[in-house]
């Protein structure tokens, strides 16, 4: 088992998140984090998914998702080729240690967006295992609470994503419809 | 117009002939406007039925079927239907009434969310809440339903939009962003397989229902005759390629034949059409068909590698991938073409020493078995074929000789248990003038048979052979070989209650009953006589008939058993 994340371009119509999130369901693929949102493109969203699972099995989950038929476009973000990163915000108890909270906190270039009744909230932006060293720091102060979002990833250098759905291949996606007896053969 | 209007202006103009429903409360603005319309509705007795009887007439027709049902309880009768279609690969197109959109969420009177509810059984589906919405939608749920891997697609349509007002018109092209299925194959596939079967010294064609899908029985024979390798054909495609051909091994699979079974386990190559692994044709995957190497040729993508790796996958329309491989194979043979003597004698002395059959019962009951055989000899190849889930199913698939794509229906993926009725309504709809056999069980024709009533008002005379051994005979036999004999209810005593040849008086078809075997031939004959309402024919028959070979559930292939404890004599045979 290994960790691959997939960036997935949909139509943003109304149940794409449910489909997707049935089909994870119903195949047995386990996902680490799912992050959705707006793109460029008003009628487009983006969906990053990680997973763990064996590699083999990551050809069958993209074919699985792109029978979706709202689903438009999908590439596998691995480490070499694209920029990753998570957001954390954190609530430390500060204690008298806001001087070495401080301290980690700047290390990681981290923010403290919030300081109040004795607590810390510290905001990081950075790939998963910077978030996951400034939380093994953090962690002997006391956490309280923290969020996540998922992992989010974008291409290097001119790559896009939405290079490569098939408008952008120049493929036509028109079909002319015809009556039923055009479907038979 | 109403969205009504423009929803049944939609469905004339996606070229429906005939549909299968029960009106309600919020599906009811669409049957005004249907009330006027060319379109063909039949009238069901159960949505269950409108769906089945919809997927009868897509099997036979090649056409997308069409059913509608109100919302709540008539859209969630459609789910079984639904799930079938799915899993059958079968072109529908369903149409549900919501409750209007003003009270969606609300729990409101007869409220399902049944687009949730069918996300994971259809291959697409769409809630309607605008007027002018509904001929673009109607228009993609066709298409999406009959192109690419065919599938169901469900409109579930709220009922104010049905109410108010819009302009109709009809797309003449659609567009989508991401749905495009790939009709052709790629080039450099079609070489890489050339080059597998020219080196194969075991080959065999393994051969699904994609290929009664996608018409490509005629390539079929052609590659099969060029290649002169074996064939099978699995379940769901039993008809696409003839049982009499001198190349047919029958069919793999749990009760397949002994040489079927065994062409797969020994060979070399599997050349695989429109097929998908499934497991009831590979039992134990890590066993199955260990020194093959695979060719994968399927319209689905996701098929490829899902259970078994494929070293040449080949995605496209089957008929296309066939045209192009032919020829291919045409060229190569002109100086190299594989010589499958030793493959055949192998597989020929299997085939004799292993044929089909069963044993009549000692105590001189009626055989399941020959009764099955004897309406698929007297009725003949050019007669549909319709089962229900069971034991009478797997002997309807090995007893019934069939010569043509499109002649055999079952429910192979879902195993939907009361199929057979609703489904053979609706191919009889499809093929008028064609014989419809459903060849059921007494415990599947229990679950759906009110639809007998709706075929009788309906001048669809179709036959309905009732394989009545008073059990859930398929369930028995597991628990005669699994389960010590222990019959935990599965006893119908359907030899009592009910009587049959009554219930269908009944409902307006005439009942026949046979018990004793020299009967048989004589009623199967007054059952082909009666052409002017359904027939059903309780056939009593011997209630220990086992389905014969059989590879236990999670077993591998090669512990197949030809009858109880008894195992082919593999030392005698040239394997």
């Amino acid at each position: 088992m290994s960790k691959h994340t997939l960036a997935v371009l949909v139509e943003n119509s109304p149940g794409v998140l449910a489909r997707v999130a049935s089909l994870f369901s119903r195949r047995a693929y386990n996902i680490d984090s799912l992050a959705v949102g707006p793109t460029e493109n008003p009628e487009i969203s983006r969906m990053t998914i990680v997973l763990n699972l064996d590699g083999h099995v990551l050809d069958q989950v993209m074919a699985q998702l792109y029978k979706l038929v709202n689903v438009i476009a999908i590439s596998e973000m691995t480490d070499a080729s694209t920029t990753k990163r998570e957001l954390l915000l954190v609530k430390v108890e500060t204690g008298s240690k806001a001087t070495q909270i401080a301290a980690i906190v700047a290390k990681f270039e981290a923010i403290i967006v919030n300081e109040d009744a004795g607590f810390m909230t510290v905001q990081a932006t950075g790939e998963p295992a910077q978030i996951e060293g400034l939380l093994r720091e953090l962690t002997p102060f006391g956490i309280k609470e923290l969020v996540q979002s998922g992992l989010v990833a974008l291409e290097k250098g001119s790559a896009a994503l939405s290079d490569r759905t098939l408008s952008a291949q120049g493929i036509s996606t028109l079909h002319e419809i015809g009556t039923q007896a055009d479907y038979q053969n | 117009m109403t969205g009504a209007s423009s929803l049944v202006k939609s469905l004339e103009a996606a070229g429906v002939d005939v549909m299968f429903g029960i009106p309600g409360g919020a599906v009811l603005p669409v049957y005004d406007p249907l009330f006027d319309s060319t379109i063909r509705h039949i009238l069901v007795r159960h949505e269950q039925g409108a769906g089945h009887a919809a997927t009868g007439y897509a099997q036979v027709t090649g056409r997308v079927g069409v059913c509608m049902a109100t919302s709540g309880p008539g859209a969630t009768n459609l789910v079984t239907p639904l799930a079938d279609a799915q899993m059958d690969s079968v072109p529908l197109v369903a149409i549900t009434g919501q409750v209007p959109s003003a009270a969606i969420g609300t729990d409101a009177f007869q409220e399902a969310d049944i687009r949730s509810i069918t996300m994971p059984i259809t291959k697409h589906n769409y809630l309607i809440t605008n007027p002018d919405d509904i001929p673009r939608a109607i228009a993609e749920a066709f298409h999406i339903a009959s192109t690419g891997r065919p599938g169901p697609v469900l409109v579930d349509i709220a009922k104010d939009a049905l109410q108010k007002m819009t302009n109709f018109s009809y797309p003449t092209s659609i567009q989508f962003a991401g749905y495009k299925p790939q009709l052709q194959p790629d080039a450099q596939a079609i070489r890489d397989a050339v080059v597998l079967i020219a080196a194969a010294k075991k080959p065999v064609f393994y051969v699904g229902g994609g290929i009664i899908k996608a018409n490509a029985s005629r390539q079929l024979m052609q590659i099969a005759e060029l290649l002169g390798a074996p064939v099978v054909t699995t379940l769901m495609a039993r008809g696409a390629f003839p049982d009499s051909h001198n190349l047919h091994l029958g069919m793999p699979g749990m009760h397949g034949t002994v040489a079927a079974v065994t062409a797969l386990q020994k060979s070399d190559l599997l050349i695989t059409l429109g097929a998908r692994f499934d497991d009831r044709v590979t039992g134990k995957l890590s066993s199955f068909a260990v020194h093959a190497k695979v060719i994968h040729a399927d319209i689905d993508p996701a098929e490829i590698g899902k259970n078994r790796f494929a070293d040449v996958p080949i995605i496209g329309d089957l008929a296309q991938t066939l045209n192009a491989l032919i020829p291919a194979l045409v060229a190569e043979f002109k100086k190299n073409k594989p010589d499958l003597t030793d493959w055949w004698r192998q597989m020929s002395s299997l085939r004799s020493t292993y044929p089909l059959g069963y044993d009549l019962p000692a105590d001189g009951s009626v055989s399941p078995q020959y009764v099955i055989e004897r309406i698929g000899a007297i009725s003949g190849p050019d007669s549909i074929y319709v089962a229900g889930v069971g034991q009478h199913q797997m002997w309807a698939s090995q007893f019934v000789k069939y010569e043509k794509p499109r002649t055999w229906l079952n429910s192979g993926g879902l195993g939907t248990m009361g199929y057979a009725v609703p489904a053979a309504m609706g191919a009889k709809v499809g093929m008028p003038d064609t014989t419809v056999w459903a060849i059921d069980g007494d415990g599947c024709f229990q679950m759906t048979n009110q639809e007998l009533v709706t075929c009788a008002l309906n001048n669809i005379p179709i036959k309905v052979a009732i394989i009545n051994n008073e059990s859930l005979g398929m369930v028995r036999q597991w628990q005669t070989m699994f389960y010590e004999g222990r019959y935990s209810n599965t006893s119908l005593h359907s030899k009592r209650i009910p009587d049959f040849v009554k219930l269908a008086d009944a409902m307006g078809c005439a009942g026949l009953l046979c018990e004793r075997p020299e009967d048989v031939d004589a009623v199967i004959k007054e059952a082909m006589s009666i052409n002017d309402q359904p027939v059903v024919v309780d056939f009593r028959v011997f209630r220990d008939a086992m389905v014969w070979p059989m590879v236990a559930a999670g077993t591998s292939n090669d512990e197949i058993m030809i009858a109880r404890d008894i195992a082919p004599d593999w030392d005698s045979q040239e394997l």
